[in-house]
């Protein structure tokens, strides 16, 4: 195994991979505030 | 019967517009405009070449936008679609209508503003490069047209319909303008250099085509109730 | 029920794209002229790649949704359009950074997948302005799913336009996707397009079942609130337009 991420340039692949890990949580953050509240919805729902 | 509809449709559409004139003098009026702005916000009193084609074909593009928001206006403000629509005709045929009153009045729009482009800015003789001008143009307007009364049916029932029509309508032409600038840019410069029109025509061709069809097969859906 | 499969399907995408990602950083060769940087291209391509199948499968939704009136094809057709917009971000982000890392700058007009996602994109950005500014959720369908086969038809044509118009396409590795890629380099390329489609499915079935759950809610609270008269049968609640503006 070489060392290959030694290499000059290296950050702007460690952006471009960011990129793509922050916006797969963001989407995670927004499906997760939409299962909040569902939740609080059955919640109100079976205090009923 | 469906082609008898849409030439109704599309002789009640050029009549109001002979009586009213709301489309084709304001298309005009404005490219005019536009040219007079370019002259002075890139401070030239002559172009040639990729920026003559280039204002040519944006200026072009913009004043189709004007005829787009404008080709339902007469039915949805006397409600007149839905008496369109009662009628027992093919919903085609008010597409076929639609884009054949938006190529005309395209037409009668280029039969002022390339003259007056020739006049107000361009350098070159314009005379030289008409017959090739001629077919991209006619290529460029069916493809405007045929996306135009798409964009505008779909856009005509909605609440955003003002914003809606230039942010549909210009991404959507984005390849016509590719394709008929680049076509363009060769028989507009100072020294006329080789060109590949066939290739751009051929484009042309195809994006007419598969839009006309898309449009002539899903239109039918925006019309109902 | 969109839940079903899902628990192996995220499994599976995890698994994908862990795999990829070693490939990427230690398998992989170093490409020759870019060296270290040329590894963007494993995440950019796939993404740009999968956003446009997601917009053309879209497209191809919309026509089922057309065809059978039904609201399920509506919802399906309207995520994946909008999980390819985020995944045209992605594309049109790292292609960016892709670009400043290899020629200096953050734009370069002649690079036909990043000028053609820039224009996919402003056309799609319009999707949900059209949406919501239809009012009556049966005719909110129709208009958007004509609009989704309309630009689904676009990508690809678009797509071709620009390529024509680039005249000269910078000697890299993108051009090359065709088969001539090192072999190293292809497995790479080829699992991370796989983990990348996993994602785009697993989140698309997520988003399903997080919005066809909320429906169904919907409709147990106005059953509830209409009196519990399970005797009678309901009057069908009125539906509701699909995702929040």
């Amino acid at each position: 195994m070489t060392f290959v991420l030694a290499v000059a340039g290296d950050k702007y692949v460690y952006a471009a991979y960011g990129v793509f890990l922050a916006i797969v949580l963001l989407y995670l953050a927004i499906m997760a505030s939409k299962l909040a509240r569902i939740e609080r919805e059955v919640q109100e729902l079976g205090d009923k | 019967m469906t082609f008898a509809a849409a030439r109704a449709i599309l002789r009640k559409d050029l009549a109001i517009e002979l009586r009213t004139r709301q489309s084709v003098p304001a298309m005009a009026l404005f490219s005019v405009t536009v040219f007079v702005l370019f002259h002075f916000g890139l401070d030239r009193n002559e172009i040639d070449g990729s920026l003559a084609s280039g204002v040519l074909w944006v200026t072009l593009l913009l004043a189709t936008v004007l005829a787009v928001s404008r080709l339902f206006a007469a039915e949805r403000e006397d409600g007149a679609l839905d008496g369109v629509l009662l009628a027992p005709i093919d919903r085609t045929a008010v597409y076929l209508a639609k884009a054949s009153a938006l190529f005309l009045y395209l037409v009668l729009l280029e039969l002022i503003a390339l003259p007056a482009f020739a006049i107000l800015l361009l350098g070159p003789d314009l005379t030289q490069a008409l017959p090739e001008l001629l077919a991209i143009v006619a290529l460029a307007d069916i493809g405007l047209a045929g996306v135009g009364a798409l964009v505008a049916g779909l856009a005509a029932e909605t609440r955003l319909r003002e914003v809606l029509v230039p942010l549909l309508l210009l991404p959507l032409l984005v390849p016509v303008l590719i394709a008929s600038a680049k076509a363009t840019k060769p028989l507009l410069m100072l020294n006329p250099a080789a060109t590949d029109l066939g290739k751009w025509l051929g484009f042309m061709a195809l994006y007419d085509m598969v839009f006309v069809l898309l449009a002539v097969a899903v239109f039918d859906f925006l019309l109902e109730d | 029920m969109y839940g079903k499969g899902l628990r192996a399907l995220s499994i599976a995408t995890a698994v994908v794209l862990t795999g990829a990602t070693a490939l990427i950083f230690f398998y992989a060769p170093l490409e020759a002229d870019q060296g270290i940087i040329q590894k963007i291209f494993y995440v950019h391509v796939p993404l740009a790649i999968v956003a446009l199948f997601g917009f053309v499968g879209g497209g191809i939704l919309a026509i089922k949704q057309l065809r059978t009136r039904s609201r399920e094809w509506d919802m399906r057709s309207y995520v994946a359009i909008h999980l390819s917009l985020v995944f045209a971000v992605g594309a049109l982000i790292t292609g960016s950074i892709w670009a400043k890392a290899s020629w200096g700058h953050w734009w370069v007009w002649d690079e036909p997948v990043l000028v053609s996602f820039l224009i996919v994109f402003l056309l799609y950005c319009c999707y949900q302005p059209l949406r919501f500014s239809i009012e009556d959720p049966e005719k909110q369908a129709r208009y958007a799913s004509v609009f989704a086969i309309a630009a689904g038809a676009f990508v690809p044509i678009n797509f071709m336009a620009v390529r024509l118009a680039t005249a000269h396409i910078h000697p890299r590795v993108l051009s090359k996707t065709g088969g001539s890629l090192p072999g190293e380099m292809r497995l790479t390329f080829l699992v991370s397009l796989l983990g990348v489609g996993l994602l785009f499915l697993t989140l698309w079935k997520v988003e399903l079942t997080a919005k066809n759950a909320s429906m169904k809610l919907k409709k147990l609270r106005q059953r509830l609130e209409a009196g519990e008269a399970p005797a009678t049968p309901l009057p069908e609640p009125a539906p509701e337009p699909v995702g929040t503006p």
